[in-house]
């Protein structure tokens, strides 16, 4: 096949060439740069070299234990809530009706929680929570816990992560429901005739078939919670302590509270990282499960 | 193993209190042989999927009841029918090897693990699918999908018939033949009854002991492959099988004798007189009417134009508005745009409102 060759071609990529450049690659140079210095303020500069990141990786320095101890309760909040929300939002999707007006209401409901801005629910969230005027607060300290998310580490674990599951578990159970209803009938007939139980319609048909859109779920679900800073920014503040300090809430303590822009962009490198591997894992991962092609009879 | 009785069977999917003419099924009444092929054919829509899915239990019939062998199973659950059937789409469990497919129907009636091995060792070797039984069952193809389906149905030795629901869909052409030699050869070896639905008349006919044909929710013959061509029952069974499909001609039947326009058919049974107020057509396969010279005693008609279907060629020509198409016999050639039609009177039969009427010899 003969290519056209045409240079003219390359003008139409400029405009994305210059978005992508002032958008992107600009601003994250200039955080590479950062994290090469150190400042006093008055923009003055100091070469660094890699100091801030051999002090990221050392937890006895300040910023090496802030950042992995956040890393910590970060990847430990990810997992809980995936946890969580994953069986949950197969059991909505497999016990939401399948036909009729029920549908539509189930599917308006569970959107809801999805439409809400990040720092409306955790305004939300830090009001029904406090024990003086929040309805939860409330109740559970007339029921006689002693439930307090300002005060009590615990306590504000439990709401930042029943916050997390009340906002997202709709957008796993969404997910599988399409899977779901992507299941031709003859599926459910056959079982029926084979014998199989429910759960072993669930284990032979269901599960294998949601496979795909629980993948994204993961996926999405363990990026928007490793990147999370709203909600529990504006529930706990990170507290109380450092309790509730994840990377995000962190990263934003040291570059617009302290101003230490190069341990801050060093930090942030990382994060980016660990993103990035992330994402090509789960990369990775999908397009291999979807690379099973038939093979002709005869041909192994 | 058994035989199906269907009495009074009818489905609506509307509700019972329906109008009778919207049912899904109108009532039927009839008997499927232990051991016998049968096809269901009939356009879509004409209730031969409801009709199998009556039978298997996944839909509950509106009225009427099934038996196997005698005993009522109408108000059982699939599960406990012992039917086996095979869809339009191949379904197979992905996660699963081909053997575990095959398996998971001994498995889930708890049957113990020496004899589910035996059993699916025996029905792999069946439909040729040995090779494969460690292979994942997602990785195959079609036709190797439908057979694990089949097996799946086979494998319980207690299966009381097999349904197939129009099951060579996806399947290549070329494999198309070899599955459904596969399916005879089953039949014979196995003395299972069959029901397989198509709307493939190709299918159905080289399938099948007994063709059973729907219209319109309706059965309206039954009867092997050479009865339903020599004697079509019903108008839309002649039409509906046969390439071309059976002339159908309004006429005035008497006696021995119809009119088609003015000009006298000789038939070979006597009528009598029909009652009035009925829509008297004759019907004739294109096979047993030849075109010849124009003569002053056959019907004339207007050549459209012919078909050559190799061996054998059909003129497409009209009666007055009516189309028909009849054979060229063997060394005649067309010519001019007009010619005679010559019928067989053995093969011409009479229709009042499109049911067949039986004539006295």
């Amino acid at each position: 096949m003969d290519k056209t060759i045409n240079q003219k071609a390359w003008f139409l990529v400029l405009p994305v060439f210059l978005v992508v450049a002032f958008s992107a690659v600009l601003p994250l140079m200039t955080v590479v740069n950062y994290s090469m210095q150190d400042t006093f303020g008055n923009n003055q500069f100091f070469w660094n070299g890699v100091g801030w990141f051999k002090e990221l990786l050392d937890p006895s320095t300040d910023l090496g234990g802030r950042f992995l101890a956040s890393l910590g309760r970060n990847l430990f909040f990810s997992a809980v809530i995936l946890a969580i929300e994953v069986p949950l939002g197969i059991v909505v999707a497999l016990s939401m009706p399948r036909e009729g007006w029920s549908v539509a209401a189930c599917l308006v409901i569970l959107a809801l929680p999805l439409l809400i801005p990040w720092n409306v629910v955790g305004t939300i969230w830090q009001i029904f929570g406090r024990p003086d005027i929040g309805l939860l607060g409330y109740v559970l300290n007339h029921l006689g816990f002693n439930y307090n998310y300002v005060a009590n580490d615990v306590d504000a674990w439990v709401t930042v992560i029943v916050m997390d599951v009340w906002h997202w578990t709709s957008l796993v159970a969404l997910l599988c429901y399409a899977g779901l209803k992507s299941i031709p009938d003859a599926y459910y007939q056959a079982a029926q005739i084979d014998g199989a139980s429910r759960w072993a319609v669930f284990k032979a048909i269901q599960l294998p078939k949601m496979n795909r859109v629980l993948l994204i779920a993961v996926l999405l679900r363990f990026m928007d919670s490793f990147m999370i800073y709203t909600e529990p920014f504006v529930v706990t503040g990170g507290g109380p302590g450092n309790s509730t300090t994840f990377v995000s809430i962190e990263l934003v303590k040291i570059a617009l509270g302290q101003f230490d822009l190069g341990k801050a962009a060093a930090l942030s490198l990382a994060y980016n990282l660990i993103i990035l591997i992330v994402c090509w894992v789960f990369y990775t991962v999908m397009t291999n499960a979807g690379s099973e092609r038939p093979v002709k009879e005869g041909a192994a | 193993m058994a035989r199906i009785d269907l009495v009074d069977l009818a489905q609506s999917y509307n509700g019972n209190d329906a109008p009778p003419e919207s049912f899904a099924l109108k009532p039927v009444t009839m008997t499927w042989r232990q051991g016998g092929a049968y096809a269901l054919l009939g356009p879509s829509g004409c209730g031969k999927t409801t009709l199998l899915n009556l039978i298997s239990g996944i839909v509950t019939p509106s009225r009427g009841q099934i038996l196997f062998d005698g005993r009522d199973i109408t108000p059982l659950s699939t599960q406990k029918r012992n039917i086996a059937q095979v869809f339009q789409f191949p379904v197979i469990y992905d996660t699963m090897t081909v053997g575990e497919n095959l398996a998971f129907p001994l498995k889930n009636r708890g049957i113990a693990k020496a004899e589910v091995d035996a059993r699916v060792k025996q029905i792999a070797d069946l439909l040729d699918l040995t090779p494969y039984l460690n292979r994942k069952a997602t990785r195959l193809t079609a036709d190797a999908k439908q057979k694990i389906s089949l097996g799946r149905g086979l494998v319980r030795s207690d299966v009381a018939a097999v349904l197939f629901d129009e099951p060579l869909t996806v399947i290549d052409p070329e494999l198309k033949w070899q599955l459904r030699s596969k399916l005879k050869a089953l039949h014979r070896e196995l003395d299972l009854t069959m029901i397989y639905v198509t709307h493939d008349q190709t299918e159905a006919l080289t399938f099948a002991d007994t063709v059973v044909v729907m219209h319109d929710g309706r059965v309206v013959q039954s009867g092997t492959p050479a009865e339903l061509f020599d004697k079509p029952a019903h108008t839309f069974v002649g039409y509906f099988i046969g390439s071309p499909g059976m002339n159908i001609v309004p006429a005035e039947v008497s006696g021995h004798e119809a009119r088609i326009d003015g000009h006298v058919i000789g038939l070979h049974r006597n009528y009598g007189v029909l009652p009035a107020g009925k829509k008297i057509e004759i019907g004739v396969r294109p096979e047993f009417v030849d075109v010849a010279a124009p003569a002053s005693g056959l019907l004339s008609a207007t050549i459209e134009r012919i078909d050559d279907l190799g061996r054998i060629q059909f003129a497409r020509v009209r009666v007055g508005n009516t189309k028909l198409a009849a054979r060229v016999p063997p060394g005649f050639s067309v010519s001019g745009g007009t010619a005679g039609l010559i019928f067989n009177p053995a093969y011409v039969h009479v229709y009042a409102d499109s049911h067949l009427v039986e004539g006295v010899a």
